[in-house]
């Protein structure tokens, strides 16, 4: 991909499209499915298609759990609609479920589940992903496998306790398999992060438990496809976390910066607007 | 008490599960900072596979889980109160949950059931451990009343993909299990001291004393002195064989259960309860364990029995009662 100029520039268009097929199809899904969270779900939108159309994460549509794919353990499991899509697209599952989120007899509902396949866990509760993905991480390398392990998880989830001990076990035992994504949209449910407990600088805090830390425009696509792509074939001794500043319900003007865009839902009309709106 | 078969429970895992590790490489044995002096080989020769994650139950429950989920048959260990309650929504969400989907082998070992810590005041008591986890779906519970059912159980742990909770004592115990070879973990329960045939010897209540747990132990002695007092014990509280085991129960007048945990709210007695109301039965039933306090009373073991009943003693006066009532 990285021969010429030319088809570099050519391959960050193709995910900037995918980008914002992924941001319309969220919103047709929020259309269905209104307990949905459209804005947790918009600002990691970049991360999913850099990591699944890029070529950074090894999978498997047809075996779902083949021993050679990386794990992909999505700890903000709320955010992950804008995975749905993606999925379909992929023939992970057909596209008409796509039509059916969270009505009776779908497999796809407002918070995703490891029925789904595609996902790993259930993470509806927020601060256990980072364990499960550490053990993980732990049981590919005694069994020297070379798959990767990928968490993608929201800042305002750093208030679990439980993640604290996941950091500072898998910087102990070194697990640099291990890259941890942060969706950083600034935003929990009932206001911004820094006024509730402000964890900035947050590389330091991550350095400090001996991760190696970097942080980027989650919102530029090709900035996220090449820190990936490098941090997936770092060498180092250590877990990577790649900080992702984003912004919460990125595209929608009813939902950005919007400090309770958390639960907002839009009206059919709205949804209509804001799929004319995105670019 | 018998020195040559009295041992602690925790031993008897850590040596047998030593062994299956030399055999069976997936085995892994995970500890929140928690020893026994078994551990101390086990950590040396597979240090590898022997990983302390320090004080930290919650994450002990998830790097499991992460680990089980990659085909490892994982052993969880710590002490009981600590890792049921302060990693319950760890077990809830990864173990109970997610495994209806995607099994997975964790075997939780909580050490020091009931009051084993007796004089460590109520932090280290596990009163609530058994109805904690009996009401999580998917969870199998396991309380064995002596050591020899331990050691039978950890093949069945082995074998079976499903998130077990072991409910281990924290003192050394005689073995009471004689013929260990017929037990069935799917069944649950073992009928250790029959009833009598042909109707009650003195004329009165037929009686049955229904325990799991160490009160198992107090409940064989108490039967040996009064004559025609059946004993049976459940070892598996989730799931068991509940048509069978009232087949084993409408044998009698009266059920005293016992129990190492608060009664009324969801422990065996609540089992056995239920049971009997699904069955329509008009067999009547005591429940002898701790009521809804906590005990910061300081004492031995026998001394926290006896002010609640679940002594020896105690259990004899209110069986020689029910006869004549």
């Amino acid at each position: 991909m990285e021969n010429s100029n030319q088809e570099k520039s050519d391959f960050i268009s193709f995910l900037k499209e995918k980008a914002l097929w992924v941001r319309k199809e969220t919103l047709n899904i929020h259309g269905i499915a209104p307990g949905t969270r459209l804005a947790s779900s918009l600002s990691d939108v970049e991360i999913f298609v850099a990591l699944y159309y890029g070529g950074i994460l090894r999978f498997n549509p047809k075996d779902v759990y083949a021993e050679d794919r990386d794990r992909f353990i999505i700890s903000k499991g709320h955010g992950a609609i804008s995975l749905y899509p993606i999925l379909a697209d992929l023939d992970f599952f057909d596209k008409n479920e796509l039509l059916k989120v969270s009505q009776p007899g779908s497999f796809l509902s407002d918070i995703p589940d490891n029925r789904i396949p595609g996902f790993e866990t259930i993470n509806g509760a927020l601060g256990h992903g980072l364990g499960v993905a550490s053990g993980i991480a732990l049981g590919l390398k005694r069994k020297d496998s070379n798959a990767k392990v990928f968490v993608l998880m929201g800042d305002g989830e750093l208030c679990e306790g439980a993640v604290w001990e996941a950091l500072m076990f898998s910087g102990q035992h070194k697990l640099n398999n291990l890259i941890l994504i942060i969706d950083n949209n600034k935003i929990s449910m009932l206001d911004c992060c820094k006024n509730i407990i402000d964890l900035e600088p947050l590389e330091e805090k991550f350095s400090v438990f001996k991760w190696k830390a970097e942080r980027i425009d989650g919102h530029d696509v090709g900035m996220v496809y090449q820190s990936l792509k490098n941090l997936k074939s770092d060498k180092g001794e250590y877990p990577k976390v790649l900080i992702a500043d984003t912004i919460k319900g990125k595209g929608v003007q009813q939902l950005e910066n919007n400090t309770l865009c958390h639960i907002k839902v839009l009206k059919k009309e709205e949804i209509i607007e804001a799929i004319k709106k995105l670019q | 008490m018998n020195p040559e078969t009295t041992k602690t429970m925790r031993d008897v895992l850590i040596e047998d599960i030593y062994k299956k590790m030399s055999g069976n490489e997936r085995i892994f044995f995970l500890s929140a900072d928690f020893g026994a002096p078994a551990l101390d080989n086990l950590r040396r020769d597979f240090s590898d596979r022997f990983i302390n994650v320090g004080i930290a139950e919650q994450n002990l429950v998830n790097i499991s889980v992460g680990l089980a989920l990659e085909n490892y048959i994982v052993y969880a260990y710590a002490i009981a109160p600590f890792l049921t309650m302060r990693a319950y929504e760890q077990i809830r969400l990864n173990l109970s949950i997610a495994t209806q989907i995607r099994p997975v082998n964790v075997n939780l070992v909580g050490v020091g059931a009931g009051v084993s810590y007796d004089v460590a005041g109520p932090t280290h008591h596990s009163l609530e451990d058994i109805s904690l986890m009996r009401i999580l779906p998917n969870m199998t519970v396991f309380s064995p009343s002596d050591w020899k059912l331990v050691e039978k159980f950890i093949d069945y742990s082995i074998d079976k993909k499903t998130p077990k909770y072991f409910r281990l004592d924290g003192k050394p115990l005689p073995s009471i299990y004689e013929n260990i070879n017929d037990l069935d973990f799917e069944k649950g329960f073992y009928e250790l001291v029959n009833p009598p045939t042909g109707g009650p010897p003195t004329g009165g209540q037929k009686i049955c004393l229904v325990s799991t747990g160490y009160p198992t132990q107090s409940a064989l002695k108490a039967a040996k002195e009064i004559n025609g007092v059946g004993v049976i014990d459940v070892f598996i509280l989730k799931p068991l064989n509940e048509k069978l085991l009232f087949e084993a129960l409408k044998k009698y007048d009266w059920i005293i259960t016992l129990e190492e945990g608060f009664i009324n709210n969801g422990g065996l007695d609540s089992l056995i309860s239920k049971i009997l109301y699904d069955n329509q039965s008009n067999i009547k039933l005591k429940r002898l364990g701790f009521t809804d306090k906590h005990i910061f009373d300081l004492g031995d073991r026998n001394y926290l029995h006896k002010l609640n009943d679940l002594d020896e003693e105690s259990i004899i006066n209110i069986i020689q009662n029910l006869k004549t009532a």
